[in-house]
């Protein structure tokens, strides 16, 4: 086994990127480490695939530093593309040609290839290898985009939103498929917008929204204090709306009124508790839909999300003392 | 590192490969570059007895025919089909999965315009074949290398405006009404299909301003009983190649490999909402 190098397979540095006037990376910096599972997750248009096209050399960037296993991607090496894997979103495949043809022809370019029964077994194709491609299902083409950026056997494999519409039941059959690329030692950089989908593949995460870093840290770490906290949900009847601002500065916790609904993330339930039904009493109001949880990894990222934007364009309707 | 790429020979052999499979197993393009332009020869050699592509120098009409719609074959082979195959592949994405290997660009150029070449070299064979065989179609031996020469220039030149097409084509869905509405209406005042008896002016000038006519042109002239001495069109074969010229000027400048409706939805990508 070679020794594993000291220095990271990704390391960015104040990176930006802007379509016009649209901000789509406003100086991200992190790094990945050799060996490692690495998920850039966020929503729709957060700046993941423009991260991920920039250090894949398909896109520019304005400004920043990159460093792909040792160059830097805006310089088109022929080396530092024979030893990445790239499963772009949304590409096309030759209809023309089958499963087998597709992956020799792909297989050829590198400098060095793994067998290609070895490929389909490894994400699931055994027995479809002399099928025209226009004859795969939807899944089974997402598994060629996989297998093309693992023929050439790749050090360090993209993967962008590798999941995205799949059942669920492909999904979990995808994520063994990352899972058995990890016990090869590949360094996997994806991109994801389900924190289910991160939880259970990656050692390492990074929240962003509108192109910057809202969290970061192990899946476990993300939970953090969220593990500790409790979630209160209550409908608030529009007529008192008004009137919560009082009764929100009580709260231990950090609150939040949306469309109507309720939410106090709090570490202390029964206190918090205590407000909000004194207040209902008072008032002879009801508290529908009242309901007391532990947050779900859903809200998790749901809330780190939310704190992002309004970081960003602090909204009028969401009122928040925390 | 005991990992090598495999030599550029070997790369641009497989690409080669790769493009004349993707053409086979494609019914459409082959009915169109190679069997469309048959069907006319057989139908001008039923239609016509003779023509005359100069005045009072009255040939037998696949002597003029054979010629002309193998040159035809050529331009359908390498200009129309790398133009819309290209422009396809771009707009699938399939451009941007090959984008993603270590594949020198060049070298995937170098496969369009390799594969464009021997296509139409088997085309415009048959077609000659077809001429030699059912029409009697008549070539002094010491025309050939002025042939070969003639045809290599028209068919590099037209597999980089072939290129060319491709790069300024918005979209893959536009490309075979870009190719055709070029193509076909040239076809008819270069001399193709038909022979303009007595041509008004401008269509003449507008003949000899694209490279088709000239290519048609040029290539007769090798096969044309009339002509005596050497059949070497030199001025024409310029005017060819500075087409060519041009075509990959465009080519290298305007050449995209990112779809264009994934392109613009890219640029849009990042955040909708501005405050």
């Amino acid at each position: 086994m070679p020794a594993v190098p000291a220095v990271p397979a990704v390391a960015v540095s104040g990176l930006s990127k802007s379509y016009g006037d649209v901000v789509a990376v406003d100086d991200l910096s992190f790094t990945v480490e050799h060996g490692e599972v690495f998920a850039l997750l966020g929503p729709n248009g957060a700046g993941k695939s423009t991260t991920l096209e920039i250090l894949e050399g398909h896109r520019s960037r304005d400004s920043g530093a990159v460093d792909v296993l040792g160059r830097d991607p805006g310089d088109d090496h022929r080396e530092l593309r024979d030893r990445i894997g790239i499963v772009l979103q949304e590409v096309g495949i030759e209809r023309e040609l089958t499963v087998r043809e597709v992956l020799e022809h792909y297989g050829a370019c590198y400098s060095r290839r793994l067998p290609v029964g070895e490929v389909l077994a490894l994400v699931g194709l055994d027995g479809l290898g002399d099928r025209r491609t226009h004859r795969l299902s939807g899944g089974q083409k997402r598994r060629i985009d996989l297998a093309t950026g693992l023929i050439g056997d790749p050090d360090l494999l993209f993967l962008d939103e590798p999941t995205t519409g799949f059942d669920p039941s492909a999904r979990r059959q995808a994520w063994a498929v990352v899972d058995g690329l990890r016990s090869l030692g590949k360094t996997i950089l994806l991109t994801s917008h389900y924190m289910d989908e991160v939880e259970a593949l990656a050692d390492r995460v990074l929240v962003i929204v509108g192109g910057r870093v809202v969290a970061s840290g192990t899946p476990a770490e993300l939970r953090g204090d969220a593990d500790r906290e409790s979630l209160i949900r209550v409908r608030f009847p529009v007529e008192e709306s008004g009137t919560v601002v009082d009764l929100l500065s009580r709260l231990v916790g950090r609150s939040s009124v949306r469309n109507g609904l309720l939410e106090v993330w709090t570490p202390a339930p029964t206190v918090d508790l205590h407000h909000l039904t004194g207040w209902a009493v008072e008032r002879e109001a009801a508290l529908e839909g009242l309901e007391v949880s532990r947050p779900t990894l859903e809200d998790i990222y749901l809330d780190l999300i939310s704190q992002g934007d309004e970081e960003k364009d602090s909204e009028p309707e969401a009122t928040d003392n925390g | 590192m005991a990992d090598r790429f495999p030599s550029s020979a070997q790369l641009l052999a497989r690409q080669i490969g790769y493009q004349n499979r993707l053409f086979r197993r494609t019914a459409i393009s082959a009915f169109f570059t190679l069997a469309f332009p048959l069907m006319f020869l057989l139908l001008f050699g039923a239609i016509f007895d003779d023509v005359d592509p100069a005045a009072g120098q009255v040939v037998a009409a696949a002597q003029f025919y054979a010629p002309a719609l193998a040159v035809f074959t050529a331009v359908s082979a390498t200009y129309t089909n790398i133009g819309i195959v290209t422009a396809i592949y771009r707009d699938e994405g399939v451009l941007m999965r090959i984008r993603s290997t270590p594949l020198p660009r060049w070298v995937y150029m170098g496969g369009v315009v390799g594969s464009g070449v021997l296509i139409a070299l088997f085309g415009s064979l048959v077609m000659l074949a077809v001429g030699f065989g059912l029409y009697g179609l008549e070539m002094e031996a010491d025309r050939i290398p002025a042939a070969i020469v003639t045809f290599v220039v028209g068919v590099a030149s037209f597999c980089l405006l072939g290129l060319a097409l491709a790069a300024v084509t918005p979209s893959g869905q536009s490309a075979p009404a870009l190719a055709n509405a070029t193509i076909l209406p040239l076809a008819f005042i270069s001399n193709v299909f038909v022979v303009v008896p007595d041509p008004v002016r401008w269509m003449d000038v507008v003949g000899d301003v694209f490279p088709l006519k000239p290519f048609v042109e040029a290539f007769y002239a090798c096969f044309d009983p009339f002509r005596t001495g050497s059949a070497w069109e030199l001025g024409l074969l310029a005017r060819i190649a500075a087409w060519g010229l041009l075509g990959a000027l465009v080519a290298v400048r305007r050449f995209r490999w990112e779809p264009s409706t994934g392109g613009g939805s890219r640029t849009s990508r990042g955040r909708r909402r501005q405050g």
